[in-house]
């Protein structure tokens, strides 16, 4: 098999993108752009602790400031508690749109302020009077795994539960019996950080309601149906009444996935008659927003001093922040690539969905595989390092071929990470030994 | 006090599509009477290009100019339904779709224009210029206004189509994590330079040199959009950005830019790569997906390149300049 040639009139070619122009001179029409003479601004009422339990909200003082309009609470919102991922089967519900009695993050929406202005909305904001009670909170996932951590969930365990499991296994060959055989284990854990996802373009969207009985929801989310489908779930009112319009987003990368602006702007929206714009400030970006998922992930290697590795285990953490959002499914996606792009016959995964009292993880370009690769590929360069052999050569020695059997028992078939590797070596003028770059995905009889 | 210099490499495989699959995406395609072809869909362009990037599909498909083809997203009262644009998912998804769309829709174009050329379909072609010909016969042709004129006043016949493309939900054996999690990969290797200062503890990113093999590319340039920007976000990643500065602590959250340290032009390294092209079988036109995988070799290639800088490894990151003096400290290399 050899790279395809280029037959095509038009794919394969770099015609300009149509939309570059309008980008870079500012002519592109945002959700931001978008305003209507009669429109309100939404504010959030926001907790200022980790973890603690609601005990009264006073909006007197509030609801003094000129151009005030109204107040939303969880009792305006019909189905208050959701799970965005219910809509391909994931459950149980478990974050509320706006607090009921407690709260589990800082920055975590308790209720909404609607005004004429952004100003007078976040005025009022900063009047609502908040009785709290502080409650012990926990940031770290394995602290959050002791038995005598704080309970976060409704079900009693600060864990996401996989069909019964506390945790997405993958399992092939007998790993404790590869360790037996292996002439040396190498062993590391690696940690990444929670990361915001830093869009040019700040989460935004514009309610209107329309004449006909329905709503136009003007947003830049990266997933339009997606949404649509959860604010009608939320707001429990038809799919039809909603008309959402977007599909021109200023930077995503994950962080748009998440339905967080559009059923509340759309309630406020039902609720006084009036468009509603709702949009986040770099702030909000940062603090409250999802982030990526930091991770712990504990490697333990069997490795032969020919360089084979023969056992892998793997136990990693993800931190789930408060709620579910999109982590229960990375971490699932996660499992599925920790191993790596290497031929392993014995490997055990164990990747834990953690929540601790952080804001939201959810999804973000690499969706738990970049920490994957960022482990992975640092613990190759400890296995060479710790058996003495080249970096490159490890790597050409365990590469997976077409073929392979995966961890999670897929037959691999587009396989040409070999082929990547002997062109990064060409590129950077590394020469590597005539046996390695005689190396292919198709044929392991030349390895 | 001095300027260490290191290599590292990373080699990295990502799947393309939504994780299990069932994540469906449809298209819709008519002509208009003014030889326009409109796209419709409700998939969203992140800045990537996804719509100048199904416009080349769809004429590919149609063999029509791209000029002649106009992409109408997103709007969910007007397109049909897409899943959304992440998974690296939406080129090969939405494209799928579209070529099937285009398909339906070439077949009408080719046989309104047989009964204005007096031909049968199948001895028609199109040049990709906007004219439909007999195959052997150049000059007996049809361009695409006329031909969608006749179609609408003449014969009463719509040039349309539908496409969609869907990858099957599939379950996890919860006991063994059997699944099937992807559509296809793509690949990548990235070979990081470094300059360690150990002094202040400061890398400085000299270049990444990355290999790619993402099946087929239908716009090279947005390709490399991908992997120049992927590069520099993996950098950032590697070297600044945490939203939990002392994580697991929540304590000094960044609330702006001043403080969530993104590098700027000046720490801008040399950024440089080749492309492989292996098509996938299932792809449109043999692609893969490049969307979310352009970060992912970079950050182990920068951090192991720190590590064979300092002689320590390193296994955290942002690796911050805090960290690296600290590792330092511990570096039997430069203590000697």
């Amino acid at each position: 098999m050899s790279p395809i040639e280029p037959k095509h009139h038009i794919v394969g070619q770099s015609v300009p993108r149509r939309d570059g122009i309008g980008h870079v001179t500012g002519q592109t029409v945002y959700v931001d752009d978008i305003s209507f003479p009669d429109m309100l601004h939404l504010k959030m009422v926001r907790s200022p602790i980790h973890h603690g339990r609601i005990r009264s909200i006073d909006f007197s003082e509030a609801e003094k400031v000129p151009g005030f309009v109204r107040v939303l609470t969880h009792a305006d919102v019909p189905k208050n508690i959701y799970t965005i991922l219910c809509l391909i089967g994931v459950g149980p519900d478990e974050e509320p749109v706006l607090a009921v009695d407690k709260v589990l993050y800082k920055g975590e929406p308790i209720a909404a302020i609607v005004a004429e202005t952004e100003a007078a909305a976040t005025e009022a904001v900063s009047r609502v009077r908040l009785d709290l009670e502080e409650l012990p909170a926990v940031f770290d996932v394995e602290e959050a795994l002791k038995p005598d951590a704080p309970v976060l969930k409704h079900w009693g365990t600060n864990y996401f539960v996989y069909e019964g499991h506390h945790c997405r296994r993958v399992r092939l060959g007998d790993v404790e019996k590869g360790f037996a055989e292996a002439d040396v284990i190498v062993e590391e854990v690696y940690n990444t950080s929670p990361i915001e996802h830093a869009p040019t373009e700040t989460t935004a969207c514009v309610a209107k309601p329309e004449p006909n009985g329905r709503y136009t929801v003007y947003t830049n989310t990266q997933a339009l149906f997606f949404t649509l489908d959860n604010t009608a779930l939320i707001l429990q009112i038809p799919f039809n009444k909603l008309h959402f319009v977007g599909g021109t987003v200023g930077g995503g990368f994950g962080g748009k996935v998440d339905v967080i602006t559009e059923p509340i702007a759309t309630l406020a929206a039902m609720k006084t008659g009036r468009p509603v714009k709702y949009r986040y400030t770099r702030e909000e970006e940062m603090r409250v927003s999802s982030t990526r998922s930091a991770w712990r992930m504990y490697f333990k290697d069997g490795v032969m001093k020919d360089g084979r590795i023969i056992a892998r285990k793997v136990i990693s953490y993800a931190d789930s922040g408060a709620y579910n959002r999109h982590t229960p499914y990375a971490v699932t996606k996660h499992a599925a690539n920790v191993a790596g792009p290497y031929a392993i016959p014995n490997v055990y995964i164990d990747a834990y969905c953690v929540y601790t009292n952080r804001q939201p993880a959810s999804a973000m370009r690499g969706f738990g595989v970049t920490p994957a690769s960022f482990a992975i590929e640092c613990q190759m360069d400890k296995i060479a390092q710790t058996i003495g052999m080249d970096p490159w050569e490890i790597r050409f020695i365990n590469a997976y071929r077409n073929g392979d059997i995966k961890p999670h028992q897929k037959v691999v078939e587009d396989a040409t990470l070999i082929e990547v590797m002997q062109a990064a070596a060409r590129l950077v003028g590394h020469p590597l030994p005539e046996r390695l770059m005689q190396m292919n995905s198709w044929d392991r009889e030349k390895a | 006090m001095a300027k260490l210099r290191g290599t590292g490499i990373a080699a990295v495989n990502y799947p393309t599509g939504m994780n299990l699959g069932g994540d469906p995406s449809q298209a819709l395609i008519h002509a208009t009477t003014t030889g326009t072809f409109v796209i419709s869909l409700s998939s969203t362009d992140l800045g990537q290009g996804l719509k100048t990037v199904i416009a080349q599909i769809g004429a590919e498909t149609l063999g029509v100019p791209f000029e002649n083809v106009l992409i109408d997203t997103a709007d969910t009262d007007t397109g049909p339904h897409c899943m959304g644009t992440f998974a690296s998912r939406a080129t090969h998804r939405v494209g799928n779709a579209v070529i099937m769309a285009a398909q339906e829709a070439r077949k009408a174009m080719l046989e309104v224009a047989a009964d204005e050329l007096e031909a049968r379909p199948d001895d028609l072609d199109t040049d990709g210029q906007g004219n439909i010909f007999v195959k052997g016969s150049p000059d007996r042709k049809i361009d695409l206004v006329s031909l969608a004129l006749a179609a609408h006043f003449k014969y009463g016949r719509t040039i349309s189509g539908r496409g969609m493309y869907i990858k099957p939900k599939s379950d996890v054996d919860p006991e063994t994590g059997k699944m099937d999690p992807d559509s296809t990969e793509a690949h990548a290797c990235s070979v990081a330079e470094v300059e360690v200062d150990t002094e202040t503890g400061e890398v400085t990113v000299l270049s990444i040199k990355s290999a790619y093999e993402v099946g087929r590319q239908v716009n090279p340039a947005l390709v490399q959009g991908q992997i120049t920007g992927g590069a520099f976000m993996g950098m950032s990643h590697a070297l600044y950005e945490t939203t939990a500065p002392y994580y697991p602590s929540p304590d000094h959250a960044p609330g702006s830019f001043q403080e969530y340290i993104i590098p700027g032009p000046r720490e801008l390294p040399e950024i440089e790569s080749v492309v492989l092209e292996y098509p996938s079988s299932n792809g449109p036109y043999g692609v893969k997906g490049v969307g979310e995988m352009t970060a992912n070799a970079p950050i182990p290639a920068i951090i192991n390149a720190i590590s064979n800088a300092i002689g320590v490894r390193l296994t955290e990151y942002p690796v911050t300049p805090e960290k690296i003096l600290r590792a330092i400290e511990q570096s039997p290399k430069l203590k000697s």
